[in-house]
C-alpha cells in the first residue's frame, strides 16, 4: 500500500529553485531516511509534499482534504514549538487533534493511544510535569510522542532525534523501526548517518533539490557519493552486529 | 475544571445581584428586586429597569466579550502580552464616537454616539483585513493593529485638538475613559446582538487555538485552517471590541489581565482559557462597575480609571511572578 506518492514536486522560493522535480513514494513497512547536507531540501520537501508550502507537481498528502490528511499523517516540524506551560499529558492528547470531532471531548480510546505513545517514548514519569519546564531533550520526546498519538499509518519527522542524548537517539530510532513493522511508515529527516544506515529500510539522498540517490544503505552510502554530497569520506562495513558507518575525514 | 467554572459562574451571579442592588437611589434590597421583577407603577420600577438592569447586563456582556476577545488573540498570537485592542478596532471605535461628539451630532440624537463609534469599528476591521488580510503571519496583523490604532490615535487628537469649545473638549477626554453609567436599554441592544454573535464565532477557535500550541506548521498539518482561524478571530474580536467601546467607551486591561491571571487554573490550555477568560472578564467588569458607585459616589470616577488602576499593578505583579519563575 502506497502512504505517499509525489511526482514532479518543485518549490521556488523567492525565485530560487529549492526543491526540483522530486518523485519519490512511501510503502507501508517501510522507515525512509531522508538524508543531505544543510539546505538540501529536506524539510522543503517534507511541508510541500503535505501541502504547507506552495509547489508545483502533484503531491498525494497535499491532495487530501486538511482533516483527511490529519489522520493519515503526522508532522513533527524541526521547530520545537510549545507556546504555553501546558501538562506533558495535555501537549500529547494534541495529537488527538484530527480524530475529535467539534466539540468532542478525549475518549477512552484518545487517552489509551496517548498513554501508548508516552510509553513508547519513556515519558510515563514525565506525565503531569509541565512540558515547558523539562530540558530541550524531554521537550523533544515529548513532542515525538505527540505526533506518535496520532496514530496514523505515516509518520514524518523533521530531524526528530537531533539532541537526544545517544540512549534516547537509539531508542527514538527502534520506535520508528517498530512502527515500520506494525504496518505504519516513517519518513525522517537526519543528520546521523550511522544511525540512519541502521535503522532506515531505505536512504533517500537530497542534494540542491534534487534526489541523487535513493535505495538501501549499501547501495547508497558509496564513497563517491559521500564524497560528491556530503564532502567526507568515511569508514562504512557491515558487521556482525549490523552496519556500522563512521564518518572520517572532510574531503 | 468543573469546580473553577461553577466558582465562576457563581460568583459573576452573585456581583451581578449586587448590582442591581447597589446605587444613589437607596431602595432596599427586598423591593427593588420587586420593583424588578414585578414591576407596577412608581420611579422604583424606573430605576431598576432602566438604569440598573441595563449596567449590570452590559457589565456582563462587555466585560466576558472583552476578556474572551482577550484570552484568544493570546492564544492566536501566542504572545501573553496581546490584548483584544492590538488589531486597532477599539482606537478606529473610538474615534467614531469621538467624531460624534466633536461634530456635535451626539447631542442631536442620542443613539449618533453609539452608531458613529459602530461605523468606526467597521471601518477600522475593513482596513486590518485589508492591511493583513486573512492570509499573511500574525506579525502582518500585529503591525496592521498598530498602524491603525496609531492613526485612529493621532485623529482622535486632532478632533480634540480641533474642538470647538472646552466643554466639547472634556466630554471628548471624559468619554473616552469609558464607563457604564447611564447607559439604557438602548444600549444593551445595540451591543448584545454583536456581542453574542463575536462571541460565538470566538469560542469555535478553542481547538484552533489548542492545537496552535504546537505552532502553525503543527497545526496545519492536524488539520487546523488557519486561514479561517484568522479569519473567525478578526471579525469576533471586532464585532465585541467594537461593540464593546461603542457603549461603553475604551475599556483597556480586562482582556489582558485576565487570561493571565486564569491560564494557571486551567493549565495554560488555550482552548480552556477562553470561556474561562469570559467569566473572568465579567467577573472583573462587575467589581469595578461596583467599585465606582461604591468608593466615590459623590464623583463620577470613570470605569476606564479603574480598570487601568486595579490592571496596571495586578500586570506589573504577574511580570514579577513570570520573572521570578524564570530564575
Amino acid at each position: 500500500m502506497t502512504l505517499l506518492s509525489t511526482s514532479n514536486l518543485s518549490v521556488t522560493l523567492r525565485g530560487r529553485a529549492v526543491l526540483t522535480d522530486v518523485s519519490l513514494t512511501l510503502a507501508a513497512g517501510e522507515v525512509v531516511g531522508l538524508i543531505g547536507p544543510n539546505g538540501a531540501g529536506k524539510t522543503s520537501l517534507m511541508r510541500a509534499a503535505l501541502g504547507l508550502l506552495p509547489h508545483r507537481g502533484a503531491s498525494s498528502l497535499a491532495r487530501m482534504s486538511p482533516r483527511d490528511r490529519g489522520r493519515a499523517v503526522a508532522w513533527m516540524p524541526q521547530t520545537r514549538e510549545i507556546a504555553w506551560p501546558v501538562s506533558v499529558e495535555t501537549l500529547v492528547t494534541l495529537g488527538r487533534t484530527p480524530h475529535l470531532a467539534p466539540g468532542q471531548r478525549p475518549s477512552d480510546a484518545d487517552r489509551a493511544a496517548v498513554t501508548r505513545a508516552l510509553d513508547r517514548m519513556a515519558l510515563g514519569s514525565l506525565r503531569h510535569r509541565t512540558a515547558t519546564r523539562l530540558s530541550g531533550g524531554e521537550q523533544a520526546r515529548a513532542l515525538i510522542a505527540r505526533a506518535l498519538a496520532q496514530e496514523t499509518p505515516l509518520l514524518m519527522a523533521d530531524e526528530p532525534i537531533a539532541g537526544l542524548d545517544p540512549a534516547h537517539q537509539i531508542a527514538t530510532m527502534h520506535c520508528f523501526a517498530g512502527l515500520a513493522k506494525g504496518g505504519h511508515s516513517v519518513l525522517v529527516s537526519l543528520h546521523d548517518l550511522g544511525l540512519a544506515a541502521r535503522f532506515c529500510t531505505r536512504l533517500v539522498v537530497l542534494d540542491k533539490g534534487v534526489i541523487v540517490a535513493d535505495g538501501t544503505a549499501q547501495t547508497v552510502l558509496t564513497p563517491q557519493l559521500l564524497r560528491d554530497t556530503f564532502g567526507i569520506t568515511a569508514w562504512f562495513e557491515t558487521t556482525s552486529q549490523g552496519p556500522v558507518f563512521q564518518p572520517l575525514e572532510v574531503v | 475544571m468543573m469546580r473553577l467554572f461553577a466558582g465562576l459562574a457563581g460568583l459573576v451571579l452573585a456581583l451581578f445581584c449586587a448590582s442591581l442592588l447597589i446605587g444613589p437611589a437607596g431602595i432596599g434590597p427586598v423591593e427593588s428586586l420587586h420593583a424588578l421583577i414585578w414591576g407596577g407603577e412608581g420611579p422604583m420600577v424606573l430605576v431598576m429597569r432602566e438604569i440598573r438592569l441595563p449596567r449590570a447586563i452590559l457589565a456582563v456582556l462587555i466585560g466576558g466579550g472583552l476578556g474572551l476577545a482577550g484570552a484568544a488573540m493570546q492564544g492566536y498570537l501566542r504572545n501573553p502580552l496581546a490584548d483584544p485592542g492590538l488589531i486597532g478596532v477599539s482606537g478606529s471605535a473610538a474615534l467614531g464616537a469621538v467624531v460624534a461628539l466633536q461634530t456635535g451630532l451626539a447631542a442631536v440624537a442620542v443613539l449618533a454616539l453609539p452608531f458613529a463609534a459602530l461605523a468606526g469599528a467597521v471601518v477600522g476591521m475593513v482596513l486590518v483585513l485589508a492591511l493583513a488580510g486573512p492570509r499573511g503571519s500574525s506579525l502582518t496583523l500585529i503591525l496592521a493593529g498598530i498602524a491603525i490604532s496609531a492613526l485612529a490615535g493621532a485623529l482622535t487628537t486632532l478632533a480634540l485638538n480641533l474642538s470647538p469649545n472646552p466643554f466639547a473638549a472634556s466630554e471628548i477626554v471624559f468619554w473616552m475613559m469609558g464607563s457604564l453609567a447611564d447607559r439604557s436599554m438602548t444600549h444593551v441592544w445595540i451591543a448584545l446582538p454583536l456581542i453574542v454573535i463575536g462571541a460565538g464565532m470566538l469560542a469555535t477557535l478553542a481547538r484552533g487555538l489548542d492545537a496552535l500550541t504546537l505552532g502553525e506548521d503543527a497545526a496545519e498539518a492536524m488539520g487546523i485552517s488557519l486561514y479561517r482561524l484568522r479569519l473567525t478571530l478578526i471579525l469576533g474580536t471586532a464585532a465585541v471590541v467594537g461593540a464593546s467601546t461603542a457603549v461603553a467607551g475604551a475599556i483597556g486591561f480586562v482582556g489582558l489581565v485576565v487570561p493571565h491571571i486564569l491560564r494557571g487554573f486551567v493549565g495554560a490550555r488555550p482552548g480552556a482559557l477562553l470561556w474561562a477568560s469570559t467569566l473572568g472578564g465579567a467577573l472583573m467588569l462587575l467589581t469595578a462597575d461596583i467599585a465606582v458607585r461604591v468608593l466615590l459616589p459623590a464623583r463620577d470616577l470613570k470605569l476606564g480609571v479603574l480598570t487601568a488602576l486595579v490592571g496596571a499593578p495586578l500586570f506589573l505583579h504577574l511580570i514579577y511572578r513570570t520573572r521570578r519563575e524564570g530564575q
